[in-house]
């Protein structure tokens, strides 16, 4: 999987979550959580979004890792590619 | 035969507007099923039913209707069944009553009632989010029951029943304003709120959540806002004289506590849902059920039961960053608790300082119904609690 399709598939699940957000809108290097308003409740249902489109664990640990749009690309391909 | 009324869904709601039934006259409900959705200013809302009949006449769509108004007549299990259709207009019940029911188009002259559909509940939600018609459908379950399989089926088939126009499930955002205004604007000119606030250290829950949340599955994560719920739930035992409603110049306090969650509403608005009886409900039930509020709510699928029960409200707005919040009642409840956000701060412990994870806890209670002395009870109550994760 390219990192543009990873991107792709993060956006869309964002999107599920936060329907008005314009995902021409959103930076890569921007703190997501800033960009997109998301309680606590629904950055759960991002990180179970990711889950179940990537089939990747994410481990309650790394969610700090999980700082930007690029971050999260990122750590997806790499666990991906871990597997 | 019994009355099933127009429901307050809400202290701000004067009246209502069925937009769609989703049973017909002759059908069976049981308690519990949901029969109509209601407009309301806070969106519309799945009106469920707490009585077992049969379904009698239905009131009229799209018209603006009092609380209180009869919606339809249900005839009890045990009542002799009527000889003819029930006419509206033969009604003998009281005025309002009738005046309601006239107004209902006139039902066309069946010879016969229509035959009672037995539709699963999650086939008629389908049914309703798919705009299927679920009297056109011919049933494959036991004893004919419409499955969620025929309306899908039937959805999907080029030859499906005419679908009924979709409904409109958001609300209008200054429909909600004017509806918080109502109910805040009501809040602040009748309870006297007295406003407490406590920090309350929360290593213990944190650590007991990083330990147990890293052998889980995503799916079946805690967040911490669920050990708060709970523990208000259990610290309220502390303090019965803040949980329940203020009605008729007086508290009528509840056994159970229904706890109002104050969900954010994307594109504005507010509303706070209950989750039912939380105090007897374990930490994972209470988890999925809160994941399951919060979807519904923003995508316009209350129920009336979550509505119009909450007996105190909690609001977590310290997920938005702010310190500390001090909350409106919603009237007729008698408190709200709020939580601030969870930061490290200096704590003074033993004679040192040490950094520690704590979120404020406050409490806005109605003096009516209770003493601050009441109050501090309680919230000393909740901070221990907390420390203990395993009793909660």
């Amino acid at each position: 999987m390219q990192d543009s399709e990873i991107r792709a598939g993060v956006v869309t699940t964002l999107c599920e979550v936060a329907p008005e957000v314009d995902p021409a809108q959103l930076s890569g290097l921007r703190p997501l959580r800033q960009q997109v308003d998301l309680d606590s409740m629904d950055w759960l249902n991002v990180i179970i979004g990711w889950h179940k489109r990537f089939g990747v664990d994410i481990p309650e640990a790394d969610y700090a890792k999980l700082t930007t749009l690029d971050a999260v690309v990122r750590y997806i391909g790499e666990r991906r590619g871990g597997v | 035969m019994t009355d099933f009324v127009m429901p307050a869904l809400g202290a701000d709601m004067e009246t209502g507007k069925v937009v769609q039934w989703l049973v017909r006259p002759g059908d069976r409900v049981r308690r519990g099923d949901v029969v109509a959705v209601v407009e309301t200013h806070k969106g519309a809302i799945d009106v469920e039913i707490f009585l077992d009949g049969v379904i009698g006449d239905l009131a009229p769509l799209e018209v603006q209707l009092p609380v209180g108004a009869v919606l339809a007549h249900v005839q009890g299990a045990g009542e002799p069944m009527q000889e003819a259709p029930r006419s509206v207009t033969s009604s003998s019940a009281s005025a309002p009553t009738a005046a309601v029911l006239a107004t209902a188009a006139p039902s066309p002259p069946t010879a016969a009632p229509a035959a009672r559909r037995n539709v699963s509940p999650a086939a008629r939600r389908r049914a309703q989010e798919l705009g299927v018609d679920i009297q056109a459908l011919s049933g494959s379950g036991v004893e004919a029951a419409v499955t969620l399989a025929d309306v899908e089926q039937a959805a999907a088939s080029p030859g499906a029943p005419p679908a009924a126009p979709a409904l409109r499930r958001g609300f209008e955002p200054a429909q909600m304003r004017a509806a918080i205004a109502s109910a805040m604007a009501r809040s602040k000119r009748e309870i006297p709120h007295y406003y407490l606030n406590e920090p309350v250290p929360v290593r213990v829950a944190l650590d007991w959540l990083r330990v147990r949340n890293a052998v889980l599955p995503v799916t079946e994560r805690l967040l911490l806002a669920v050990l708060l719920i709970k523990a208000v739930a259990l610290a309220l035992r502390a303090a019965p004289q803040l949980n329940g409603h203020f009605v008729e110049g007086g508290l009528r306090p509840s056994a159970a506590v229904h706890v109002g969650v104050a969900i954010s509403l994307r594109g504005g608005g507010l509303i706070a849902p209950a989750l039912h009886d939380v105090q007897s409900k374990p930490l994972p039930q209470l988890m999925a059920e809160l994941a399951d509020l919060v979807t519904r709510a923003r995508s316009g699928r209350l129920r009336s039961s979550e509505m119009n029960s909450p007996t105190i409200t909690v609001t977590n707005l310290g997920d938005t960053g702010v310190e500390s919040v001090f909350g409106v009642i919603y009237p007729p409840q008698v408190a709200l608790v709020g939580f601030g956000r969870v930061g490290e701060r200096a704590w003074a412990d033993a004679g040192r300082i040490v950094p520690m994870p704590a979120v404020d806890a406050s409490l806005a209670a109605d003096h009516r119904a209770s003493d601050g002395h009441v109050g501090a009870a309680f919230l000393r109550a909740l901070a221990e609690q907390l420390q203990q994760p395993d009793t909660l």
